[in-house]
């Protein structure tokens, strides 16, 4: 989805703040957010579900957020919508219901043969789709050089939406800065993003 | 001061009133403990494993042992979870690390423009501000003027990669071993390796006292 959280490129952001010394942790709360998540993740719901309940909350939510604010409330909206915990539970502050069996991840990562090597061209595909998607908006429609094979990964933009079982050969794909950004780039720089193969297209074989 | 009044849980021995986040978290903590999915016990080991075990340590030593020992750097450019368990560092089954190594004319760094992905089992949690619009908007895009918010300024003929995290693959930076660490000891080379170094914002500097003697 073109969403807030798909921030590579967006300008008005200002200066990086850099807090010097920081904690791990600020607040004790943090922590006991993050250890939800572990405890919860991979057993109710995966990462990319996880990753795509955070970019659902609203957009101006979403800027206002602190970091574990948003996952607290992607934690909360997948138990609530996996039937962990009930609206009536979080308003009265009090378990009810058992949680129901937590489900695991057994299946084999399947071995597929990549479609690309490295060195290839490829090109982004202009896609701009409403779910989950882990291709940023600044690299659609991109010219890059494959230069490094993974996986096979599932494909987020299934495994987010319940179809647990698209997996694909994922590859670090490299672009020239300017071919993102235009001329004012750098002349030698390069960022380099992993995508899933049906993210894109060949173009050449070297 | 908060003067939100609308829950009525006992948060003894609390100072002051929690801030709606907190008390929102602290709720779900209390369902979840009594559904038996979290103990606080849990929490506690979570808490102190990220405050204590894992962290740029674990990283640091990494980088240390690849600038004495070529051919362990090798292999960790090769596969990165097998070389960190050659030294005693944990990582998690099934997934990756890629080590990118800076040269003399290119400069490696990490962020992730889609949310905040971090290879946290060699480096522990992220700072807040790589987790932060800023970096993540503007790293992509104008990495030079960004390294220079962090006091690193690049020469034009030194190229910067962007490594944008966008899979479960996770990326660290191998900087260069500065001159004048000849004859160090792996812990002393650790000693100058910080999480900045290995997200790439920084370079590993002598500190004034060792350069002088």
């Amino acid at each position: 989805m073109n969403g807030v959280h798909d921030m590579g490129g967006m300008h008005g952001f200002g200066p990086v703040d850099i807090e010097r010394d920081e904690p791990v942790f600020h607040h004790r709360w943090e922590g006991v957010v993050r250890a939800m998540m572990q405890r919860t993740n991979g057993r109710y719901y995966n990462l990319d579900e996880f990753r795509h309940a955070v970019e659902r909350m609203p957009s101006d939510e979403y800027l206002r957020a602190a970091y574990y604010e948003r996952w607290l409330h992607a934690v909360e909206t997948l138990l609530l919508e996996k039937g962990v915990i009930t609206t009536t539970e979080v308003t009265d502050g009090h378990a009810t219901h058992p949680a129901p069996e937590a489900t695991r991840d057994t299946e084999p990562r399947p071995a597929l043969e990549p479609r690309f090597q490295p060195g290839d061209r490829v090109r982004t595909r202009n896609i701009h789709p409403h779910g989950h998607t882990r291709l940023p908006r600044y690299a659609r429609g991109r010219h890059g050089v494959i230069r490094k094979v993974y996986g096979p990964f599932r494909l987020p933009d299934a495994n987010a939406h319940g179809d647990h079982h698209d997996w694909q050969p994922c590859y670090a794909v490299e672009f020239a800065a300017r071919e993102l950004w235009g001329d004012d780039a750098g002349r030698a720089d390069r960022v380099c993003i992993d995508l899933w193969e049906s993210y894109l297209e060949l173009e050449d074989k070297p | 001061m908060s003067h939100d009044h609308d829950h009525d849980h006992d948060h003894d021995h609390h100072p002051e009133a929690p801030s709606p986040v907190e008390a929102r978290a602290l709720a779900l903590e209390s369902l979840l403990v009594e559904k038996g999915l979290l103990t606080s016990e849990e929490v506690d080991r979570i808490v102190s494993m990220y405050e204590h075990d894992i962290g740029p340590m674990l990283g640091a030593k990494v980088v240390a042992r690849a600038w004495v020992d070529e051919a362990y750097k090798q292999r960790l450019l090769e596969d990165g979870p097998a070389a960190v368990k050659e030294l005693g560092i944990s990582y998690p089954a099934g997934t990756q690390l890629v080590v990118v190594e800076n040269k003399q004319d290119v400069h490696n760094v990490i962020v992730c423009t889609l949310c905040s992905c971090y290879p946290w089992p060699v480096l522990g949690l992220p700072p807040t501000w790589y987790k932060s619009p800023p970096y993540r908007s503007r790293m992509v895009r104008e990495p030079r003027t960004v390294l220079e918010e962090f006091n690193l300024t690049l020469p034009d003929e030194v190229a910067v990669n962007v490594w944008d995290s966008s899979s479960d693959v996770r990326y660290m930076v191998l900087p260069q071993r500065p001159q004048g660490t000849e004859g160090w000891t792996e812990e002393q080379l650790a000693g100058i390796v910080t999480r900045d170094c290995m997200i790439g914002v920084a370079r590993p500097r002598i500190p004034a006292e060792s350069a002088a003697r």
